[in-house]
C-alpha cells in the first residue's frame, strides 16, 4: 500500500460510518450558510419537526442578495428583502451565528471563512454554493451542496458522500510577471475542460502553487468546479499556518500549538499515488481572457477567437458557433481588439486585499476609457473594504473613475441590482461567463483583476506583461 | 419523496452540450423562499422572447418558437434527452426543482455535473448516463420520429426503446435504493445518531479545537 493523499486524510478523518454501498457518511465541521439555498432547508426541518444538530458548527452570512450602495436605506427590492429577513429569522429561531447586512465582518461567504479563521485546515467544510471548494486552499475538504444536503448537515452535522477519485494538477516552474493565480486557474479549464474534473478531488501542487499566497490559492481553488471538480485543496505549508495565526475563530493558545502539529501532517504522502496527474509549465502561461459562454473557452491576451471550423468534435463545434454568436465576436478576432463597455472587480473569486491592491496598482494615476460605462469595485467583505480604504485603494479606484461598493456577490450573478443589460460586453474578475450569467443576454470576459482594470483604463483588452515593461 | 420504478413518457431533446444550471433557472427565480412553483420559469431565457420576473404570470408571455420544448411535439414530456455535462455550474437545487415541476423525472446524457446529479436524486428525478453514441441514437430517433417514447426501468437499469433496443446503465446502490422506495435520507441518516454522536466524542477528545463556539453575532 502507498501513502495517502491529502484528500484520503481529510476523507478518512471524516467517516462516521461505511454505509457498505459506496457512499459513506461524513461528518461536517463547518456549514456555511447563505439565504439563497438555505430558505427550503429551515423549512424542511420545521416541517419534519427536526432541531439542528450541532448549532456551532454553522456561520451564516447574508451576501447574494444584497444591494452594494446606500445599505442603511434596506433592500429596495421586496422579494430580495423577504430572502434575507427569512434568513434573519431562522438565525434568531435556531441561534446561529450570523453576519448581518449592517455587521462590518459581512461579505461574501467563502471571503469570510477564511478571513475571520472559521475555515481550517482539516476541516469539511459545505454550504449550499458551488464555490465552497475557496476553502480547499486552507488543506481543508470543502465542497459544495444543494438545498437538500444543506438541511440534512443541519439536521444530522453529515452529508453522504461517495469518495471522490484523485487528481493532483501540477503547475511546475515560476509564473512570469503579470501571470495570476487567475489566469494560472483559466489555463488549466482550458486545458482539462470544464467537465475534466468531474467526479474528482483536486490536490494543486507544483512550485507555481506553493509560491502563492492564501489569496491566491483561494482563487484557484475556487474554480475548481469551473473544471468540474466539486473540491479542490492545497497541502498545508507556512503560507497557511502563517495566514490563520491570530484570525478571529483560530485556535488560541495551548490549542493553536495543538491545532498546527496536526495541520502540519495535511500532506499528500511522497508515495501516495493519484488516479489522474495532470502537469503544466507555469512559465509558458500567459495572461487569459475567456471568449466564450463556458470557462473552458478561454485563450491568452496575445490570441484571437477561434474559429469552429478548426475543431473536428461537431457537439463542440456547434457549442463555439452558438457561444460566438452569443458573444457577438468573430473568429480571428485578436483579444485586444475586444471593447468591453463593463468592467467588474470582485466576487469570491477575486475580491480579496490582495486582488484590490493588484487592480490599483494598475489604476493609480489613470483614468477609465470613454468606452466604459461603467466600472465598479465590489469588495468580498466589510473588513476588506475597511483595510483598502486604510491604505487608500478606494481613492485610487475612484479617481480612476470606479465606483467604490458595499461587499457581496453583487454583478457575479447579478441577483441583486449589480447586472448586466442586454448586449453589454463586460471584462469581469467573476468566475462563470455562461449565457445571461451576469444579466440576461450580458456578455462576460473572465480576467484577473490586474487585466480587467488595464482593461478598463485602455477601453480593450491589453497584455498587461507590456505595461510592465 | 415520490418512489421512482418505472417511467414511460414522451422524450424532448435538448441539443447543447455544457447546459449550466443558470440556464435551467435563471438567478432572478432564486429569490423565492419554496421549494415549488419553479416549472413556469426552467429554461426561462431560451423559452420565452421577453424577460422573466419572479411572481410573474407565465402565460401570456411571448414564447420562443424556437426553443425545442416549446413545440407543441413535445408538449407533456417527462423523459429530457440532454448532452455531456449536463448541469454543470452552481449548486443551485432550484434546477432539479424547476425540471420536475415543469414535469420531467428522468434525465438522459452522455454525462452530468456532480452536483446536479446529486440534486437530482434527492428530488425524485432519475439522471442517467448512457454513452455519447447511444445517446446520439437517441437523439436522431427522438428527431425523427414524432411522439417517440422511451420506457426507464430503474430496477432492472434499462432504457426500452420503442423498436425494443435495451440499453442498460449503471447507477450506484445508495442512489437507486433512495429513488426507487423515495426515502428521506435524514430519517435514514438519524437512524444512526449514536453512530455520529460516538465519532464526536472522539474527534473533540483528539481536535477539540473543531468544537469552539462561534459566539453570539
Amino acid at each position: 500500500m502507498g501513502g495517502k493523499t491529502l484528500y484520503d486524510k481529510l476523507w478518512d478523518a471524516h467517516v462516521v460510518r461505511d454505509n457498505g454501498d459506496g457512499t459513506a457518511l461524513l461528518y461536517i465541521d463547518r456549514q456555511l450558510v447563505h439565504e439563497v439555498t438555505s430558505p427550503q432547508a429551515f423549512e424542511g426541518l420545521r416541517l419534519a419537526d427536526r432541531p439542528l444538530w450541532r448549532v456551532d458548527a454553522n456561520l451564516a452570512v447574508v451576501d447574494h442578495n444584497v444591494p452594494t450602495t446606500d445599505r442603511d436605506k434596506g433592500i429596495a427590492d421586496p422579494i430580495s428583502a423577504l430572502q434575507v429577513e427569512t434568513l434573519n429569522q431562522n438565525c434568531r429561531e435556531y441561534g446561529i451565528t450570523q453576519f448581518g447586512l449592517l455587521d462590518r465582518r459581512q461579505g461574501i461567504v467563502h471571503i469570510i471563512g477564511p478571513e475571520q479563521g472559521a475555515t481550517q485546515p482539516g476541516m469539511t467544510v459545505v454550504c449550499g454554493d458551488s464555490h465552497t471548494s475557496t476553502h480547499g486552499a486552507l488543506g481543508a475538504l470543502a465542497f459544495g451542496i444543494g438545498t437538500s444536503e444543506v438541511e440534512h448537515a443541519l439536521a444530522t452535522q453529515t452529508v453522504v458522500q461517495a469518495r471522490s477519485k484523485r487528481m493532483l494538477i501540477r503547475v511546475d516552474g515560476k509564473a512570469g510577471p503579470g501571470v495570476t493565480a487567475k489566469d494560472i486557474m483559466l489555463a488549466i479549464i482550458g486545458k482539462i475542460g470544464t467537465a475534466g474534473g468531474t467526479g474528482y478531488a483536486v490536490e494543486y501542487g507544483g512550485e507555481a502553487i506553493r509560491a502563492l499566497p492564501m489569496a491566491g490559492r483561494m482563487t484557484i481553488c475556487n474554480m475548481s468546479i469551473e473544471a468540474g471538480a466539486r473540491c479542490g485543496m492545497v497541502a498545508v505549508d507556512d503560507t497557511t499556518i502563517e495566514y490563520l495565526r491570530d484570525r478571529p475563530y483560530s485556535p488560541k493558545g495551548e490549542r493553536w500549538d495543538q491545532a498546527e502539529a496536526y495541520w502540519r501532517t495535511l500532506v499528500s504522502d511522497e508515495d501516495a499515488e493519484f488516479d489522474r496527474v495532470v502537469t503544466l509549465d507555469a512559465a509558458a502561461i500567459k495572461p487569459q481572457v475567456s471568449w466564450g459562454t463556458s470557462p473552458e473557452m478561454v485563450v491568452p491576451v496575445d490570441g484571437v477567437v477561434p474559429d469552429p471550423a478548426d475543431e473536428p468534435d461537431e457537439t463542440k463545434r456547434a457549442g463555439m458557433q452558438r457561444a460566438l454568436e452569443y458573444m457577438d465576436l468573430k473568429p480571428g478576432t485578436p483579444i485586444r481588439e475586444i471593447r468591453p463597455e463593463k468592467v467588474f472587480i470582485g466576487s469570491c473569486t477575486n475580491s480579496r486585499i490582495e486582488d484590490l491592491r493588484a487592480a490599483a496598482s494598475i489604476l493609480r494615476g489613470k483614468r477609465i476609457a470613454k468606452n466604459i460605462r461603467e466600472a465598479m469595485v465590489v469588495p468580498g467583505s466589510g473588513l476588506v473594504k475597511w483595510q483598502a480604504e486604510q491604505e487608500g485603494l478606494d481613492q485610487v479606484f475612484k479617481d480612476a473613475g470606479f465606483e467604490w461598493r458595499d461587499a457581496g456577490c453583487s454583478m457575479c450573478l447579478g441577483m441583486n441590482p449589480d447586472k448586466l443589460s442586454a448586449g453589454e460586453r463586460c471584462a469581469s474578475t467573476s468566475n462563470r461567463n455562461f449565457e445571461g450569467r451576469q444579466g440576461a443576454g450580458g456578455r462576460t470576459h473572465l480576467v484577473s483583476p490586474e487585466m480587467a482594470a488595464a482593461a478598463a483604463v485602455a477601453g480593450h483588452f491589453v497584455d498587461i506583461r507590456e505595461l510592465e515593461q | 419523496m415520490e418512489p421512482l420504478t418505472r417511467v414511460e413518457g414522451l422524450v424532448a431533446p435538448l441539443d447543447r452540450s455544457n447546459v449550466d444550471t443558470d440556464a435551467i433557472i435563471p438567478k432572478q427565480f432564486l429569490k423565492s423562499i419554496h421549494r415549488t412553483g419553479f416549472g413556469p420559469n426552467l429554461f426561462d431565457e431560451w423559452r420565452y422572447l421577453d424577460y422573466g420576473e419572479p411572481g410573474q404570470d407565465c402565460s401570456n408571455r411571448p414564447l420562443n418558437p424556437d426553443f425545442v420544448l416549446n413545440q407543441p411535439r413535445y408538449q407533456g414530456a417527462s423523459i429530457l434527452l440532454a448532452r455531456e455535462n449536463f448541469g454543470c455550474g452552481s449548486s443551485r437545487e432550484h434546477a432539479p426543482w424547476a425540471l420536475a415541476d415543469y414535469g420531467f423525472r428522468v434525465i438522459i446524457a452522455p454525462s452530468f455535473a456532480d452536483i446536479f446529479y446529486n440534486n437530482c436524486s434527492k428530488n425524485g428525478i432519475l439522471a442517467l448516463a448512457l454513452p455519447a453514441e447511444t445517446v446520439q441514437a437517441l437523439f436522431e430517433a427522438t428527431e425523427a420520429t414524432e411522439g417517440y417514447r422511451l420506457t426507464v426501468d430503474l430496477p432492472e437499469q434499462v432504457v426500452i426503446t420503442p423498436e425494443g433496443d435495451r440499453y442498460s446503465f449503471e447507477i450506484d446502490p445508495h442512489r437507486k435504493h433512495m429513488l426507487v422506495e423515495g426515502l428521506d435520507e435524514i430519517g435514514l441518516t438519524l437512524e444512526h445518531a449514536d453512530e455520529i454522536r460516538a465519532y464526536e466524542q472522539q474527534r473533540r477528545a483528539v481536535t477539540p479545537w473543531l468544537f469552539e463556539d462561534l459566539g453570539p453575532a
